[in-house]
């Protein structure tokens, strides 16, 4: 058998190999991969990956190789995981910034540019509207979702201090809408 | 010393991004141009290559920005910034992480960060906006016109789900196409 270190190296570091565009794109190729093929979580484990990668800081993949490495190996293992999922973009980026910089002044490399702005826009709308499609619809999420975007368009409020807002804003209405439960039942 | 600079910037992001994706765009945003390490239009263009390459967003945008201000030893301090939150936090959680489930303080936070993220995505992709349109502007009526156009046809490409990468190309031949007929 492998080494345990170098082979959850390697699983990450093809599963950040070949996710494009990240985050949920990735829970697939990590159900097959560490469920299915090596057995380092179960297919239920999975979906707790998913929940605790989402609501955890940081992105999804670093989060799910990081704690599939953990609960494998320890904390040596969560390291070779996570170095593992990271080293493909980062090899492919640092490799790519240089020939993006050999040709950014290239007229045609321009005009292109000046197409991909514009479907970016569309690329992050859709975005949102897939973030928003799966939020609660409850009044706290509206009023939140509001205080949110008019805090930084129009007040420019630091970005976190919103996101610290919101959170403690959602902290207390579940608590008071727990301890209210709590009340009404006999 | 800039290097410092750019692990502890990217730390920061890490730590206060939840949801992955777009939902750090808020806060390169606000941290990138403001230590005038990249532009605003240059992290708009880097967003289409970071759909186009593989990896998360948060990874490939900390590695690049780190690159183009501070070379190599920059991009290693700014992906080690991005990543080491998680890596800390997943590392205390995966031992306790039944309790971590089922715990009320976790969800509410939850429950308000998400919509929070949403305000923010929405507030980012208004500035954007602006910016690209206003970018457009300053070369021509037409420009604006093109780029409303592939604004348009390419948000009903999204929503029908067709792939990021094919957006991006189709976006580049249309952007290619309008330069070289002068619009």
């Amino acid at each position: 058998m492998r080494n345990i270190y170098i082979d959850l190296f390697l699983t990450f570091a093809r599963i950040g190999l070949f996710t494009f565009g990240g985050g949920y794109a990735m829970i697939p190729l990590i159900q097959k991969e560490a469920a299915e093929n090596k057995h380092w979580v179960s297919d239920e484990e999975i979906l707790d990956v998913v929940a605790i990668a989402e609501s955890t800081p940081g992105p999804i993949a670093v989060n799910a190789a990081t704690f599939i490495g953990s609960r494998t190996a320890g904390a040596a293992g969560a390291a070779c995981a996570t170095l593992g999922v990271v080293l493909p973009s980062f090899l492919i980026i640092a490799a790519l910034s240089y020939v993006l910089e050999a040709f950014e002044q290239f007229k045609v490399v321009q005009y292109a540019f000046r197409g991909i702005r514009a479907g970016v826009l569309a690329l992050i709308l859709k975005a949102l509207w897939s973030l928003f499609r799966n939020c609660r619809k409850d009044v706290l999420s509206y009023v939140l979702i509001a205080f949110a975007f008019f805090a930084r368009i129009i007040l420019k409020v630091d970005v976190i201090i919103i996101i610290l807002i919101c959170a403690a804003a959602g902290i207390v209405s579940s608590l008071i809408t727990t301890s209210a439960g709590k009340k009404v039942r006999p | 010393m800039i290097c410092l600079d750019l692990f502890l910037t990217f730390f920061k992001i890490g730590l206060f991004t939840f949801g992955g994706g777009y939902a750090m765009l808020p806060l390169i945003q606000e941290e990138v141009p403001a230590h005038g390490w990249m532009a605003m239009d240059e992290i708009i263009n880097f967003i289409a290559v970071s759909e186009s390459t593989p990896g998360p967003f948060a990874v490939n945008i900390a590695t690049y920005v780190g690159r183009m201000s501070a070379g190599i030893p920059g991009a290693v301090c700014a992906t080690l910034g991005v990543v080491m939150p998680s890596f800390l936090v997943i590392l205390i959680v995966a031992k306790v992480y039944a309790a971590f489930r089922k715990s009320r303080l976790v969800e509410g936070a939850m429950s308000g960060l998400r919509p929070a993220v949403i305000g923010l995505i929405a507030a980012a992709l208004l500035s954007i906006g602006k910016e690209v349109f206003a970018a457009a502007a300053e070369l021509s009526p037409g420009a604006v016109c093109v780029s409303a156009a592939i604004f348009a046809v390419m948000a009903i490409l999204a929503f029908r789900k067709k792939h990021p990468v094919l957006i991006i190309a189709l976006s580049a031949a249309a952007g290619i196409m309008a330069g070289y007929l002068k619009f």
